[in-house]
């Protein structure tokens, strides 16, 4: 009976591993990874997995090609593009701090509030106090990370949980704010720098470096993936094949240099867009190439684990808070340039768009798995219903109520994929 | 640096140390008690594994063992007892302790992050970086994949995600983060409870290869099967006491169930010549 097991799961060393025992990395790889072991996987479990994007993108397609036939050519013409990413920049921001706290599965519901709270000190310190631009928006990101630091202090510390945490900050901060505009309803921005981040007609990037930096991007991207193909064919690892290699430089170029294109056949690249595609490429890098970016996904998919392999898994959680408010800081600075103005109401839909557009995007609610990229498909979904119903002369109450669909609908495949792969999983 | 970690692969299938080898142990405990209030879990407990032996830790619910493996692995101390390590005498207040002097504890649900892959977890924790704090991946799946090949272990790809992967692989690949912290003494809780038949015979000759590669290794398990299957010596716990210690070759099943239970001890300890009691007669 042994003999027939030996062959099924674990077979006698054959001649080529033999040898491989002798050989460099090149047939260690050869000996340890058997492809042939890999589960055939149907077209639904690939969905589930790597594949996870392609519902979204589909999506996406769809209610843009909706938009685009029924608004007549107007929702795709470069300057409705350029309007709908001046339109999503600032949730996208928030959004992209929230990934960082949804990949532990926590939640950070005081968002929209720090956001506000924190434009609301730049502003007043600029406006009020005449500090200089600069200075006044170093306060206010500061300020978002100590809230956040404070959030993961009662998270990670005290164990409380942070839907609490969170939302007790978020009513507590919007009366901080208010306190702070003491009285007042809006407080008009005039400061040109500040301005000019996206709320003014030269908040676009100069003709060069709107050209030249993200073909850059892709350039450094290029290089990296060849560097790590070349690399890894020395060391003799597996390597993925040179035409998968090729195709995703295509793929990239394909992608930045044609929404360049489309930018320039309007006004150029925005500011607040160009900041947008830095953050989440720097929160990328962060999240995949460092030992502090694998120790966030480690803590989201198994805190109990982290903490055995030696990770401090404290002092993750509240660099994550950390991280998540000050990006929210961000986009509140970008949302009171876009506005020229701060408010002391805070919107309602600013936190609801940017927890939506990271889970639409496919970020799990229960931690560890999403990417920082994610959250571009989640919010040109949001931004395109928003901005197309718009075109369309709709209002709000059709936009929240699609929108409302669109985020049970993602919720829902999140929550599906989960008991999938627990079901698969072992 | 990978040399380190394992011995060259040509080295392997050394025979069996005799039973039980001599010198000094890897590891050795004297006297090791432990109580929780009124309850006494463990009672003068000596305990010793030698390298490159595979040592069987039985005995029915509630004897001990659990106990003393925490003593061990630094998760609850012991109240009183020494313990030394190749023959040095050592404190082990905490799992960062355990895990310097080169005890590793595998445990089976708690040891992997479900999301990450193989390559991923098997440096959890410790993470090799080159320029700017960036990961060096190349590096660290050349070294994964020798301390896998090490352990003659299968997997699909080591950039597979854990989650994928089969029990008896999620157990292999727990085993080689052990093996790449360096650890002189391995103790497995449970390896294969919840395998099926296939994936028990792989952790099972993987449990072979880490004999093969001079470690000391401690099996607990409720499967007498397996143990026979792999141990070199059986140390049955009953009630906090250390009841007896077989040879598994002149040993039948029977006896160590006798020992485990109780039943008749003192008719087999007089029958059995291989079994050398050593707290039994207190």
């Amino acid at each position: 009976m042994s003999d027939i097991i030996e062959k099924n799961d674990s077979p006698e060393p054959t001649e080529a591993s033999k040898v491989a025992a002798f050989g460099g990395p090149a047939a260690e790889a050869a000996a340890v990874e058997v492809p042939a072991y890999m589960p055939r996987r149907t077209i639904g479990q690939l969905l589930r997995g790597e594949l996870g994007f392609v519902p979204v993108l589909v999506t996406l397609l769809i209610i843009v090609a909706y938009f685009q036939i029924v608004t007549g050519g107007i929702f795709l013409s470069p300057e409705n593009l350029s309007n709908l990413v001046g339109q999503i920049a600032y949730f996208g921001i928030l959004g992209l701090g929230v990934i960082m706290v949804l990949l532990l599965g926590e939640i950070d519901l005081s968002l929209a509030s720090v956001a506000v709270l924190c434009s609301i000190i730049m502003a007043a310190l600029s406006e009020r106090a005449g500090v200089p631009a600069w200075l006044a928006i170093l306060v206010a990101l500061l300020a978002g990370a100590v809230i956040g630091f404070i959030n993961g202090f009662f998270v990670a510390v005290l164990r409380v949980p942070s839907f609490i945490v969170t939302l007790a900050g978020s009513i507590g901060y919007a009366g901080l704010l208010l306190h702070l505009l003491n009285g007042q309803a809006t407080l008009i921005i005039n400061n040109p720098f500040i301005l000019a981040i996206a709320g003014s007609a030269q908040s676009f990037l100069p003709n060069v470096p709107g050209v030249v930096l993200p073909a850059l991007a892709v350039l450094l991207y290029a290089a990296g993936l060849v560097v790590s193909y070349v690399r890894r064919r020395r060391a003799g690892l597996r390597t993925s094949s040179l035409l998968w290699l090729v195709a995703r430089i295509v793929i990239a170029a394909a992608l930045v240099m044609g929404a360049v294109a489309v930018f320039y056949s309007y006004q150029g690249v925005p500011y607040s867009t160009a900041l947008f595609f830095g953050l989440i490429a720097l929160f990328w890098l962060i999240l995949t190439k460092t030992p502090f970016g694998r120790h966030i996904y480690a803590v989201g998919g198994n805190a109990e684990a982290a903490r055995r392999a030696g990770i401090n898994v404290v002092a993750i959680r509240i660099a994550a808070f950390t991280l998540c408010s000050t990006l929210a800081a961000v986009g509140g600075i970008v949302l009171a340039s876009r506005g020229n103005a701060v408010a002391s109401a805070v919107d309602s839909t600013l936190l609801l768009n940017a927890i939506a557009a990271a889970v639409i995007g496919g970020v799990s609610l229960f931690g560890g798995r999403g990417s920082a990229w994610a959250i571009v498909l989640g919010v040109l979904i949001i931004g395109s219903i928003i901005n197309g119903l718009a075109l369309l002369n709709q209002t709000v109450d059709v936009s929240e109520m699609v929108e409302g669909v669109v985020l049970l609908v993602a919720v829902t495949a999140d929550a599906l994929v989960r008991r999938a792969q627990a079901r698969t999983g072992r | 640096m990978a040399e380190n970690v394992t011995p060259a692969v040509g080295e392997m299938s050394s025979p069996l140390p005799e039973q039980p080898p001599g010198g000094e142990p890897r590891l050795r405990l004297r006297g090791i008690s432990k109580s929780f209030g009124a309850v006494r879990a463990l009672s003068k407990v000596d305990f010793e594994v030698y390298a490159g032996e595979v040592v069987g830790l039985v005995g029915d619910n509630g004897a001990g063992k659990s106990t003393l493996i925490k003593v061990i692995s630094g998760v609850g101390p012991a109240d009183e007892g020494e313990i030394f390590v190749e023959g040095q005498k050592v404190n082990i207040p905490n799992p960062q302790a355990a895990t310097r002097l080169g005890i590793e504890t595998v445990y089976q649900d708690l040891a992997l992050c479900d999301n990450l892959d193989v390559v991923a977890n098997l440096f959890l924790g410790r993470e090799e970086v080159s320029f700017l704090q960036s990961l060096d991946e190349v590096d660290m799946e050349k070294r994964g994949l020798h301390v896998l090949q090490g352990l003659e272990v299968k997997i699909p790809s080591v950039r597979s995600v854990v989650a994928t992967l089969s029990g008896g692989q999620r157990q292999s690949v727990a085993v080689a983060k052990s093996i790449l912290r360096q650890a002189k003494v391995v103790l497995l809780d449970e390896p294969t409870a919840a395998l099926g038949v296939a994936q028990t015979r792989q952790v099972l000759h993987l449990i072979r290869r880490l004999r093969e590669q001079g470690l000391a290794v401690v099996v607990i398990s409720h499967n007498l099967a397996d143990v026979f299957e792999v141990v070199d010596r059986v140390i049955v716990l009953r009630l906090g006491r250390r009841v007896g210690t077989f040879d598994i070759k002149t040993t039948t099943p029977e006896q160590i169930v006798a020992a485990i239970t109780g039943a008749e001890f003192g008719a087999l300890m007089a029958t059995n010549g291989a079994a050398n009691d050593t707290s039994g007669g207190r």
